[in-house]
């Protein structure tokens, strides 16, 4: 299932920066405590887990729970080591799954 | 309605005639300086809303785009980018609501992308507030970010700005409060620990933290008049839309801020 996301990244970076990385992902984050108009209890349909791999390594996670806001924005930093993909991840109720690829350029 | 009664009460006793505010034609930006609701968030709303990177707001834009370009599956009828290319889109949300020739009344931008998508794309009107509606609001009105808002010199226009100033003054509901007690009489003050914004409609459709989507001017509009116990104005209803040609002339010269986030 695809999403719209919003992605912040340098695209270049000197060995060993600290870079920003900023995501900001479309989903409701619907927190299964809400009643509908007709008073039924709206199912829970959240992202449960947010994790970047940069190279193939992990280099953050987040766990995300329903008093989280709709279009959860995460923001983190990590190390420039070399030139290769930030491959984002989002995965949560329903088999919802997002993933995008941003390529890092380290000079 | 009591406030009406009782001033018109004054008016024939001859008592206070000179200082019943008669509604002028043509409002003047009204002392102190006008303020976008921009000016009175928190600095870390502000930097959401400047950096396009951040702004939830954007991923409607980007749905909008999409949505712009492509055509409707079922009728064969041509994208909206077809007959708008992306260049004549600027300064368009500016000039809104406009005068409906057929409908002889105003509209706003997105009654009329739905009545554009009736009439020439031969679709189903989209729902309101839905969201590929606000998503293709949101992409028209971004293309006029920056741009001052301008209202159309249309004389048609004239008697709805006039109904729309009278309705901005018109005290309603339980709690008896017009738009202008609010927001000309009180703006810049508090209202339950928020500030009292001016109320100009700079930055529509905008992201709202506390809807946590998008949401239109008239869904905004809707959320007041309840707020203060009315009913509120069915969409798209003439009156709805003639308090929005007084809010744009009343906000005239002041940028366009689409896609805004706000509190």
């Amino acid at each position: 299932m695809a999403a719209r996301t919003l992605i912040s990244i340098p695209k270049t970076a000197r060995k060993g920066e600290v870079i920003a990385v900023r995501v900001t992902i479309q989903h409701p984050m619907e927190s299964g405590y809400r009643p509908d108009a007709m008073g039924r209890r709206l199912p829970r349909d959240i992202v449960q887990r947010f994790t970047c791999h940069y190279d193939g390594e992990l280099v953050f996670a987040a766990d995300l729970f329903p008093a989280i806001a709709a279009n959860p924005y995460l923001a983190f930093h990590t190390v420039a080591t070399q030139t290769g993909m930030l491959e984002l991840r989002w995965s949560g109720d329903n088999g919802f799954s997002h993933a995008e690829r941003v390529a890092l350029t380290v000079t | 309605m009591k406030g009406w009664a009782i001033a018109a009460l004054l008016m024939g006793a001859g008592l206070a005639a000179a200082q019943t505010p008669a509604p002028s034609p043509t409002p003047s930006p009204t002392p102190p300086a006008r303020r976008s609701g921009f000016d009175d968030m928190r600095a870390s709303t502000q930097a959401l809303q400047r950096d396009d990177a951040q702004n939830p707001a954007m991923l409607w834009v980007a749905d909008g785009e999409a949505l712009f370009a492509r055509a409707p599956a079922s009728s064969g009828a041509p994208a909206c980018l077809a007959c708008h290319a992306t260049a004549s889109l600027r300064g368009v949300a500016a000039r809104y609501p406009a005068f409906d020739a057929a409908l002889e009344r105003p509209v706003s931008l997105a009654h009329r992308i739905n009545l554009c998508r009736q009439r020439h794309q031969r679709e189903a009107p989209l729902a309101f507030e839905s969201a590929p509606l606000l998503a293709l609001e949101a992409y028209v009105a971004h293309a006029s970010r920056g741009q001052p808002i301008a209202p159309p010199a249309d004389a048609r226009l004239a008697p709805f700005q006039a109904r729309g100033q009278a309705i901005y003054h018109q005290r309603i509901g339980q709690i008896n409060l017009s738009c202008a007690n609010c927001h000309d009489e009180r703006a810049g003050r508090k209202l339950g620990g928020n500030p009292i914004v001016q109320g100009h409609p700079t930055g529509y459709p905008i992201y709202r933290l506390e809807w946590q989507t998008l949401g239109s001017l008239e869904r905004r509009l809707r959320a007041c008049m309840t707020a203060v116990r009315a009913e509120p104005l069915a969409p798209y209803d003439q009156d709805m839309a003639a308090l929005q040609v007084f809010l744009m002339r009343r906000a005239a010269g002041m940028p366009l801020e689409t896609p805004a986030v706000r509190p």
